[in-house]
């Protein structure tokens, strides 16, 4: 047993050597972030860690922190793994982080539970739990911008203003070309539902997680079907392969649109001149063109404290991680000007998030005009449901292909309800929202 | 010199054939067992407990379950992480029809329902061997995953496809679910390895192990020997798997506490059990602890232990190192010392025993 007792031994000293870093730094704010810069995913994992980590460094730098407390960041690789994202979760909880912020379902889906207890509120965007959107019930939890049932219904809203308007969808065949797991199916009982009120054909096209790159028997059925619009819930190596087996097929790429995350650069890519056109769902904008991108080059970048290659930087996913970064330092400075402490602590985090309202002159206040439609939490709506838009790959970069497209939150509110109920009944036990509600200014 | 058996006389058969011979092998047993049920839970910090120990007990089932089939009928199977699964929402569904039974009963009766999964998935090992069974077992990993993905019964028609963990207590006290305390999570995961260990241990010291022992050097001897291949087998597998299954309810009903099962026991979890058994040792229950405690272990240590005694080191670096080790280990062991760590332990004692003077 001497293996196992050296082990227990080395991550004792560890996980104390541990709490002792936090007693030190009393006078900042600690944050850890979840990353994969490793594992299946890291292609998309990798952009995204180094958007949030370059702005929290840029922040570090050009202002010296938030409302002059300097913030503590630090990342936690979870490779993607659940175990892993496990052990983040508790060393993160042992530093004393404000925020946990997952970066995959299944560490959120692990997280939830605990939340209320441990006081670390969790964001995950735009993935994790859609029906954490209601905040009766998950008061700890926030996933804004907009869940996947929003993403569907903004894509059929897409094809109707493409196809000349909703009368004309009837008789369409739709195609919803997605992973065979949870997160591929989510999208499945919004379309029902519109394929029902529009009269529209829905077909499924799953794809099985270990066939993510072989997917040419899919596009031989979507030909056989003559699908005239697909819809893409694709994750990591499938959505390159999606788009080359449509331009290979003959599928005008600009009739698959991508859910956000088969939005990235290196998704349309590989694929060459034959992705020019593929469309992707978005809710923020592209490029370097934004002054804080710009100071992101200059404190960060040019200093050489940057993880990320210099051409990556401005590149959809990249830019994901710097709005994932701006929203958690305005809940930062709402938690502080709440609770008139410099630093925070998680149930403060909680306020600070609750009270977000990010609107057009905050989103210019924060160096990114125009850069994200507005985004507003309230106690019970902790998601926001916001609008995206539809962008197209032009060979070389995602160019906006049309206006902001607004979810319809009459229909999947009550999903969102349904599902939170759910959840609460499976999960005996489920404590009642006791925390107050935060007004929103 | 103080780990000796000299003048230790064995006067009956039952003290010759016990599991421990010495009386210093059991005094440690002892020592360790007081440690882990008396000292571990208090002085352990919560991370250490959530992140190792819960993972360690919780897995070494699983490994006991896979070397009872590799180790010890020779059998590969490459879908343990199936079978865990199995009893992931064996013990989900048990609890959601019937929410009063003791979850502790549940996740022991989930085991039978992995078993009988495993001894349906067994049959092509009367038939075919080596390489060809493994191949045969990973169909059953691949169609036990796609089943959990598509079969919306099995998780409750949950629109993210989750289990949750609901609440439950034993004597009042919450055993599973949110405010479960970690102490009492991990000493019921203890009394469950205790447990499943010693049933482990007696059936492979006995006629059912030997019968295992005698297919794995050699099938046909073992049939003219009058060893029924069929029922020898398909018991290796009933009861791997029903370890399995035990396992897989543990690990997301103690240790996890909600997940998304369909990815979680996927292909890598089998693979890293079945490493978990040729790193510690085929055929041998003490190096299926070694052998999980080194998989579970070495990623944690590295990547939270190296940063804090100074050398810097990032958790992508640490991910990748880890990656190389246990690669590298399994093919040096495979090759130098196919008995695995608990075979270096073996040594290890025998060098004790003439210590100082080695003849």
């Amino acid at each position: 047993m001497t293996l196992k007792k050296l082990a227990m031994g080395a991550a004792f000293a560890a996980a104390t050597l541990g709490s002792g870093f936090a007693a030190q730094a009393q006078d900042s704010i600690y944050f850890m972030h979840n990353t994969y810069r490793t594992g299946a995913f890291s292609g998309s994992g990798i952009p995204v860690g180094d958007g949030t980590r370059d702005y929290f460094t840029m922040l570090n730098n050009r202002d010296g922190g938030i409302g002059g407390v300097k913030i503590n960041f630090e990342e936690c690789e979870t490779a993607y793994d659940t175990r892993r994202s496990v052990e983040c979760y508790e060393q993160g909880k042992a530093k004393g982080t404000v925020l946990y912020v997952p970066w995959s379902t299944g560490a959120t889906l692990a997280a939830i539970p605990r939340a209320h207890i441990d006081k670390i509120p969790i964001f995950s965007m735009g993935y994790g739990l859609s029906a954490s959107a209601v905040g009766d019930v998950f008061p700890w939890v926030f996933n804004m911008p907009i869940t996947y049932w929003d993403g569907a219904n903004a894509f059929i809203q897409h094809v109707a203003q493409q196809e000349g308007g909703f009368d004309k969808l009837k008789g369409k065949t739709i195609g919803l070309l997605h992973l065979d797991a949870p997160f591929g199916k989510e999208p499945i009982p919004i379309l029902e539902n519109m394929a029902k009120q529009h009269g529209f054909n829905l077909k499924l096209y799953p794809v099985a997680p270990a066939e993510m790159q072989n997917q040419s028997s899919v596009w031989l059925s979507i030909r056989r079907d003559r699908t005239d619009w697909v819809y893409n819930q694709g994750w990591g190596a499938m959505n390159p392969t999606a788009v080359r087996e449509a331009a290979r097929g003959g599928f005008p790429v600009n009739r698959l649109v991508g859910v956000w995350w088969a939005g990235g650069d290196d998704d349309a890519r590989p694929a060459g001149d034959a992705a020019k056109g593929y469309r992707a769902l978005n809710w923020h904008q592209t490029g370097a063109n934004f002054p804080v991108i710009q100071d992101i080059i200059k404190h960060v970048v040019d200093r050489g404290q940057s993880l990320a290659p210099k051409e990556k930087i401005g590149e959809n996913l990249y830019n994901r991680g710097v709005y994932q970064g701006i929203l958690i330092a305005e809940a930062i400075k709402n938690a502080q000007a709440i609770t008139g402490k410099k630093v925070i602590n998680g149930e403060d985090m909680r306020r600070g998030l609750e009270a977000l309202n990010m609107t057009e002159a905050k989103w210019a206040a924060a160096g990114a005009p125009n850069f994200a439609s507005p985004v507003r939490v309230t106690c019970s709506d902790h998601n926001s449901q916001s609008a995206v838009y539809v962008m197209e790959w032009d060979g070389k970069a995602w160019k906006r292909q049309s206006s902001d497209i607004q979810p319809q939150k009459d229909m999947v509110r009550p999903l969102l309800e349904e599902g939170a109920k759910a959840f609460a009944t499976s999960n005996a036990g489920w404590p009642a929202r006791t925390e107050a509600c935060q007004n929103n200014s | 010199m103080f780990y000796r058996e000299t003048g230790q006389f064995k006067t009956n058969y039952a003290a010759d054939m016990a599991i421990f011979p010495i009386r210093q092998d059991r005094i440690g047993i002892a020592i360790i067992l007081a440690i882990a049920f008396l000292v571990v839970p208090f002085v352990t910090s919560e991370f250490t407990l959530k992140t190792i120990m819960l993972p360690f007990l919780a897995l070494s089932v699983a490994v006991i379950g896979l070397n009872i089939l590799t180790g010890y009928t020779g059998l590969i199977s490459l879908g343990s992480a199936g079978f865990m699964g199995v009893g992931a929402y064996a013990c989900y569904k048990l609890t959601t029809y019937f929410p009063d039974v003791n979850i502790l009963i549940w996740i022991f009766v989930s085991g039978f329902f992995s078993a009988a999964v495993g001894v349906f998935f067994g049959l092509p090992s009367l038939r075919i061997k080596g390489l060809y069974l493994a191949v045969a077992t990973l169909a059953a990993q691949f169609f036990l995953q796609w089943a959990f993905v598509r079969i919306p019964w099995l998780f409750n028609y949950n629109p993210s496809g989750a289990i949750e963990v609901p609440l439950r207590t034993l004597f009042g006290v919450p055993i599973t679910g949110p405010t479960a305390e970690l102490e009492v999570k991990y000493l019921i995961c203890l009394c469950f390895v205790v447990v499943m260990t010693w049933l482990a241990s007696n059936l492979v010291h006995g006629r059912i192990g030997r019968s295992w022992m005698a297919v794995r050097d050699m099938d046909i001897a073992a049939e003219l020997m009058g060893i029924k291949l069929l029922n020898a087998k398909l018991m290796a597998f009933a009861v791997s798997s029903f370890y399995c299954g035990v396992s897989g309810a543990m690990f997301v009903f103690l240790y996890l506490g909600g997940a998304e099962a369909g990815t979680e026991f996927a292909i890598r979890l089998s693979f890293l059990i079945l490493f978990a058994v040729i790193i510690g040792g085929t055929g041998s229950m003490i190096g299926s602890f070694f052998g999980t405690a080194f998989i579970v272990a070495l990623p944690t240590i590295l990547k939270f232990g190296a940063p804090a005694i100074g050398i810097a080191i990032t958790g992508a670096t640490a991910e990748k190192i880890v990656l190389m080790i246990i690669g590298a280990l399994t093919i040096y062991l495979l090759i130098v010392e196919p008995h695995g760590l608990a075979r270096l332990w073996q040594i290890a004692k025998q060098k004790l025993r003439v210590w100082p003077f080695p003849y």
